[in-house]
């Protein structure tokens, strides 16, 4: 049974209309047990059957030690965006997008593609003297509506610069870790694991927490 | 299996035009005011944190004539699609971080950077949750207390949970809850003020204890909290609930800081608005949870967003002519 029905897929189709060139999905699965594997992937080749500019590649999370390493894989389902080129830009989502984060998902399809997501020339010149590797974790849960914009900035931080990984993480797909960081509240976005917020925050509040690493 | 939400596309606002409106808020009022607006000509666009508003808050909505029992996020689509098709410009996920009234223009400013203009405004910025103002209330959010049961109520799974008030957003929430906690207890300082409908639903809700007249004190724990210590206004004891979490449902408080210099405001800082919906600034229009009136529900902002249309098109047309 597809997740997307025919009105979704308009939507959808009509959404992603505008990406400009090839994006890539490179997928890390494993096989069983691991849940919403196949239901991430299912997800992701409707939403690639809705644009032929995007493509997918799978991996294993076991056999493919290599990849893993490169982007950084710590669980599975997990997918990472590369751009035109094939270079990751630190773009990662950890468990299924699905519910409200089907909007986080699109909108970075549409910003890798090269589509401008016009940030300001304040933003620009903060992000710009980021100098030390930066992650971003954002727990989220599919039914939180104020979680997608948090992933949205967090994503676009990390297109706009080459320190920061920024990545989605569905908490109840990955419970402990959402234990071991004490996340009750959603978006909770955590930076290199030593500090945190709590709420769809605009920019200046991520880079304040990065200024503070 | 999945639902998914997706969201209006955006269409870029322009900062050279001088809107004839813009509209700060993307909730009921929001909405119908653009409907309304665009319907009359204006030129009008919306920047908003999220489209639908409160509406994402609520599971289920079964007061909005019409629509017997609709998710909240399902009424807010019908909502957005609505004002879509008519192509108003939306800037979602803004933060306006001021507005400016200077030479009868307002100046619209999101995310401390990009700058709007617009003869009129229609602030629909609704509320956020009202806290309970006690000690450890803030220093365990989110180590335990949270304010939206729709987002987080899946980290409570097993546990249990206290509900905070007694309207009908707590009696929704402890709704909300039924499928994650394993024992929910809902604590109100007063008696039920939530209709009787959803009440009677309550009562079919199993592991769920009841306190009224009961008056919260503290939150307590250690690095998560551990209970609540409680008040029994009736036999005037105190004592102390164990309990995992606790959601605060008791109302939302207006969020109404970007003109408490422009606009006359209330004693709880909401903003006073006349029959039309206009405030004590001319060209500052106001509509929906935000303003003074009454009762706070999605058919009353709907309604209050299209008056303030009116009155808007009205006003300029008064000012000189729309273009």
């Amino acid at each position: 049974m597809m997740f997307l029905n025919e009105e979704v897929q308009k939507q959808i189709r009509e959404f992603i209309g505008i990406i400009e060139r090839k994006v890539t999905i490179v997928l890390f699965t494993k096989e069983e047990p691991c849940d919403l594997c196949e239901e991430t992937k299912q997800l992701i080749y409707e939403v690639k059957a809705l644009n032929d500019k995007i493509e997918i590649v799978e991996k294993d999370f076991i056999k493919d030690a290599d990849d893993v390493k490169k982007y950084h894989i710590e669980m599975v389902p997990s997918f990472v965006l590369l751009d035109h080129e094939g270079t990751y830009k630190g773009v990662k989502f950890n468990g299924i997008p699905a519910g409200h984060e089907i909007n986080a998902f699109l909108t970075a399809l549409i910003e890798m593609s090269g589509v401008d997501f016009k940030l300001d020339p304040y933003f620009v010149e903060r992000i710009a003297k980021i100098n030390k590797p930066v992650n971003i974790k954002v727990f989220v849960t599919l039914t939180c509506p104020h979680c997608s914009g948090a992933v949205q900035k967090a994503h676009r931080l990390a297109m706009s610069s080459k320190f920061v990984e920024a990545e989605m993480i569905e908490a109840q797909t990955f419970y402990d870790l959402s234990e071991k960081h004490q996340v009750t509240g959603v978006p909770k976005i955590v930076f290199n694991d030593k500090f945190d917020l709590v709420g769809n925050q605009p920019m200046d509040a991520f880079l304040d927490q990065i200024d503070k690493l | 299996m999945f639902d998914f939400h997706i969201e209006p596309i955006e269409e870029k606002l322009s900062s050279n035009e001088l809107y004839d409106l813009l509209i700060i808020g993307g909730g009921p009022a929001g909405l119908n005011a653009a409907l309304y607006a665009k319907r009359k000509g204006l030129s009008v666009a919306m920047i908003t944190k999220e489209v639908g508003g409160q509406l994402h808050n609520t599971t289920d909505v079964d007061n909005y004539l019409g629509f017997p029992l609709i998710q909240g996020s399902g009424l807010s689509k019908k909502f957005a699609e609505h004002v879509d098709k008519l192509e108003v410009p939306i800037l979602t996920n803004a933060i306006v971080t001021s507005l400016k009234h200077e030479d009868n223009i307002f100046k619209v400013t999101v995310d401390r950077t990009d700058t709007y203009r617009s003869k009129t405004i229609l602030l629909a910025t609704g509320g956020s949750p009202r806290k309970l103002n006690v000690p450890g209330e803030a220093l365990f959010t989110n180590r335990g207390v949270s304010y939206c049961t729709i987002c987080d109520a899946p980290f409570f799974k097993g546990k249990h949970v206290v509900v905070a008030g007694g309207g009908n957003s707590a009696a929704e929430g402890v709704l909300d809850l039924v499928p994650w906690a394993n024992r929910i207890t809902l604590v109100h300082r007063s008696e039920f003020r939530a209709d009787k409908i959803i009440l009677d639903k309550l009562k079919e809700v199993k592991n769920l204890s009841i306190h009224l007249n009961t008056q919260i004190l503290s939150v307590e724990g250690d690095m998560m909290m551990k209970g609540i210590r409680v008040l029994d206004k009736t036999t005037g004891l105190e004592r102390f609930i164990e309990a995992d979490g606790m959601f605060v449902e008791i109302g939302m408080i207006p969020d109404s800081q970007l003109v408490k210099d422009l606009a006359s405001l209330n004693a709880t800082g909401e903003v006073i608005v006349g029959a039309d919906q206009s405030t004590s600034l001319p060209g500052l229009f106001a509509a929906g949870d935000i303003t003074n009136q009454p009762y706070k529900q999605i058919v009353t902002s709907v309604a209050q967003g299209a008056v303030a249309a009116l009155a808007i098109d009205k006003y300029l047309k008064l000012l000189g002519g729309t273009k």
